[in-house]
């Protein structure tokens, strides 16, 4: 770590620190090198980097926890409230595991995982309290019980504490987890990530309790995130970590606002944000300045197509959808979806979890056959399902997925899975499709020396970027992208999101960009169409949406949105 | 500066892991596996290049003659036959078979288990519950019935034992098979209108491997013990060709005085059921973490 960094002056003692942690795989390749950090009674840390760069590694050291492959070869960390004040790496195994819950505890990332769904989440929590010996009898505990849930937020009546994890939301999930975390009354919790699956207006009520949780019982938090606006709302100190090492700690204000670090400069330029005051890439953010339609690309169909405005309803439409309707029983999924969009043109699909954005873009890629309505490409009605529409049809329609890591076989060489789309249509030789692969690798700039490479090599930016190419390589006129960026680091998130528009712009095709995270909306999109149980509930330019929504939804929306 | 340009921003490049071929041979208990396995396999290989004798004819006058005499190694049997002989010569015939018979009943068997999981629906339960009736039949009981009626011809047995191994292996495709089709890059061969046969072939089956060549190696010892247990019961192979079941039937009646005719042939068949056993165990734990999905 860099010696330069000055630590911020302490006024109360820590209540842990870490001194120079260094942990190897067990073959000897160093993961951390030397990582410091203290945290204060009632004050969070951030431990920010990508995925790789240590922070969960060092955030379970915390713990005294390593993962199977990995051990600690050098370092202390020093917990309040543990006897002597030791370096509890040196205690035994079983000392450790006593510590874990009662003055240490941890929150997973995935709720829904880390809850035992055969059990109601009362004995979850209760079950916590008797590991532990918390109080003197049952009825201490169950009253402990019911006392964390009123602290997390919760219901903390008996029929409440009698439900299973599955009959709660996400939010209240995420909140049982804390309330299981905090139920001994630990000094110190260590929160990994646990906000990422979550939609904005959960996020926010997450963030609320942990922040509350902090300020009223003095517990210590250690918030482990890749994510800079969430950091900005809930923390108060901030260390950055770039493979294994501190990149720079500070205050939040400081770190955020006035970056030393060349790394925390870049991860601050690639968050996306809302008012579009920053560039994510290269590409200009899309303000009041631009029209609906990008004039910047100067592509010929750009042009073209804002001759005819977008919003009158004529044939220049690319896409039009009327009607769309689809139901599973009585559960309605889409009610009634009608938009269109204009050549050249990029809309934001913007949604929640369970909106039914992805089933609407899969039933305009083809995908999902059980629609009823219209979806007409170029005037066309296309028919639902991919095999029953013309090759050229399937062509024009090109969808990239929601995760990198499932949409690549990865038994198949990267050109075998770009080239599939050129096979099925069926008229170049090997040479000439390996070409064309190599020239789609070039757009996504992956180059020559991926073509046979396996996705297992590949990072999860670089595979998106090949199955953008496998969309690309056809030449499509309309880019469907289901949340290619959901999986992604932040940094990586902006390249994608980059690559995008400029992709757009070179080649003139529409694009469909659908997402829950509204603050990409600047950085992609000329229109917005907001999404909720299935309906269209606001629509309009980007700028209007962002500045005048019409709907309570979209209000909500974007007045929970964490910004730095 | 675009983050594009920026070297660090741009991802790492990931590891991948050894292939399972690499993974199955670290393992200890593979290699002792594969050596026990590849001795009788050479055994039964090799063996018919170098018969002293030939295999169905009389080298001694004295039946069941003691071993280490000139007229053969290992003695001779009821019938005055060389036992060395008649061993070195009806390994091949066993593992021809098992392997056929293994071969055809993965090919059966893994068809309809990818079919029924890629289908879904009425063609999923049509073919796993008839599945579910032919596991009902004892597998020995089956090769009775189908034996004795179509007579003990080779074809018949191969067919036989495939038959009752089908069910099991389809089962186990199918499972492995579910896991792997709602997977994205299935979806994604869909949209690009892949004809279905294809989707299997290219995109299901390499990603299933793994189970399947667990199965493969289970199924192949069920086979050699399914064989030699027909030809012990005289349902097999017919006299007089050499084969290593029938041999422990023609030669348990002599087994006090003349236990090579026995010990032979079961040895060798037990050493083979242990070494492909054991080739199985380290492929199903090599195989174990090397599914789909798993690669983050």
């Amino acid at each position: 770590m860099s010696t330069s960094v000055v630590e911020p002056p302490t006024t109360t003692k820590p209540v842990l620190s870490a001194r120079d942690l260094r942990i190897a795989t067990t073959s000897g390749y160093e993961i951390l090198h030397g990582v410091s950090f203290t945290l204060q009674p009632g004050k969070i840390l951030a431990l920010v980097g990508e995925s790789g760069s240590g922070k969960t590694t060092a955030g379970l050291a915390c713990l005294g926890h390593f993962r199977r492959g990995l051990k600690h070869t050098g370092g202390e960390i020093h917990l309040a409230g543990t006897g002597d004040y030791g370096n509890i790496l040196d205690l035994p195994e079983a000392e450790r595991r006593k510590l874990r819950g009662g003055s240490i505890s941890y929150v997973p990332q995935d709720p829904a995982l880390s809850l035992n769904p055969a059990m109601t989440i009362g004995r979850q929590i209760q079950e916590v309290l008797q590991v532990h010996h918390y109080g003197d009898s049952e009825e201490d505990r169950r009253a402990r019980a019911k006392e964390v849930l009123a602290e997390v937020g919760l219901e903390n009546s008996e029929t409440y504490q009698r439900r299973y994890p599955h009959q709660l939301s996400g939010g209240q999930q995420q909140r049982v987890g804390i309330a299981m975390a905090f139920a001994c009354r630990p000094a110190v919790l260590v929160l990994d990530e646990p906000t990422t699956g979550l939609d904005v207006t959960t996020q926010a009520l997450v963030l609320q309790t942990i922040a509350e949780l902090a300020e009223r019982h003095g517990v210590a938090g250690l918030y482990i995130t890749h994510d800079l606006a969430v950091v900005a709302k809930v923390a108060d100190e901030v260390v950055v970590m770039l493979s294994g090492e501190v990149v720079e700690k500070g205050s939040t204000a400081q770190v955020l606002y006035q970056p030393r670090h060349e790394y925390t400069q870049k991860l601050l330029s690639a968050v996306p944000d809302l008012a579009g005051r920053r560039q994510v890439g290269r590409v200009a953010v899309i303000t009041e300045e631009h029209p609906a339609i990008n004039l910047a690309s100067g592509h010929v169909t750009a042009v073209q197509a804002l001759q005819i405005p977008p919003s009158s309803e004529d044939r220049s439409n690319l896409l039009e959808v009327a009607g769309l309707k689809l139901s599973y029983g009585s559960n309605k999924v889409l009610g009634g979806i009608d938009f269109s969009l204009a050549r050249g043109e990029s809309m934001m699909l913007l949604g929640e979890s369970g909106s039914g954005k992805t089933t609407l873009s899969r039933c305009i890629a083809g995908l999902n056959d059980d629609y009823t309505g219209i979806v007409r490409l170029n005037g066309h009605a296309l028919s639902p399902g991919t095999r029953a529409r013309t090759a050229e049809q399937r062509q024009q329609v090109q969808y990239v997925f929601q995760s990198p890591f499932s949409s690549l076989n990865p038994r198949r060489t990267v050109c075998e899975s770009v080239e599939v789309p050129l096979q099925m249509s069926g008229t170049l030789s090997r040479k000439q499709r390996r070409v064309r692969v190599l020239e789609a690798l070039d757009q996504v700039r992956l180059g020559e020396s991926y073509l046979d490479r396996r996705p297992g090599d590949l990072s999860g930016g670089q595979r998106q970027r090949v199955a953008i190419a496998r969309a690309l390589v056809n030449a499509p006129a309309l880019l469907v992208c289901d949340e290619v960026t959901s999986a992604l680091d932040v940094s990586v998130q902006a390249s994608i999101i980059d690559l995008l528009r400029t992709l757009q712009a070179e080649t003139g095709m529409s694009m469909l960009f659908v997402t829950h995270n509204i603050c990409l909306a600047r950085h992609i999109s000329q229109r917005i169409a907001v999404l909720q149980h299935g309906r269209i509930v606001d629509f309009g330019s980007t700028d209007e949406v962002l500045k005048h929504p019409q709907h309570e939804y979209t209000r909500e929306l974007l007045a929970n949105v964490p910004t730095i | 500066m675009s983050v594009i340009d920026s070297p660090q921003l741009v991802e790492r490049e990931v590891e991948a892991p050894p292939g399972l071929l690499r993974r199955l041979i670290r393992q200890r208990q593979a290699k002792i596996g594969v050596a026990l396995t590849a001795a009788v396999v050479l055994i039964a290989l090799f063996g018919p290049l170098v018969l002293p004798w030939g295999a169905t004819g009389y080298t001694s006058t004295e039946f069941a003659g003691r071993p280490f005499k000139p007229e053969g190694l290992f003695g001779t049997d009821n019938l005055g036959r060389d036992v060395l002989t008649r061993f070195l010569d009806g390994g091949l015939r066993l593992l021809m078979f098992a392997a056929l018979a293994t071969l055809l009943g993965m090919i059966i068997g893994g068809l309809s288990g990818m079919a029924a999981a890629y289908r879904g629906g009425i063609v999923d339960s049509a073919i796993m519950r008839s599945n579910d009736v032919l596991l009902a039949l004892p597998q020995l009981v089956f090769a009775l019935l189908a034996i004795t009626v179509l007579g003990p011809q080779s074809w018949v047995l191969v067919t036989v034992i495939a038959i009752t191994h089908a069910p099991r292996i389809a089962r186990v495709t199918r499972s492995a098979t579910v896991a792997v089709v709602t997977e994205d890059f299935i979806r994604a061969s869909e949209m690009y209108a892949v004809p279905k046969w294809k989707i299997l072939v290219q995109d299901v089956l390499p990603n299933i491997t793994g189970p399947l060549m667990v199965e493969l190696g289970l199924r192949m010892t069920y086979s050699i013990g399914a064989l030699a247990s027909l030809s012990f019961l005289g349902l097999g192979m017919q006299p007089p060709t050499a084969d290593w079941g029938l041999m422990i039937n023609e030669n348990r009646i002599a087994l006090a005085i003349q236990p090579w005719g026995v010990i032979l042939p079961v040895l060798a068949i037990a050493v083979l059921t242990v070494g492909t056993n054991l080739i199985t165990d380290s492929l199903a734990r090599a195989s174990a973490n090397l599914n789909v999905g798993e690669s983050k």
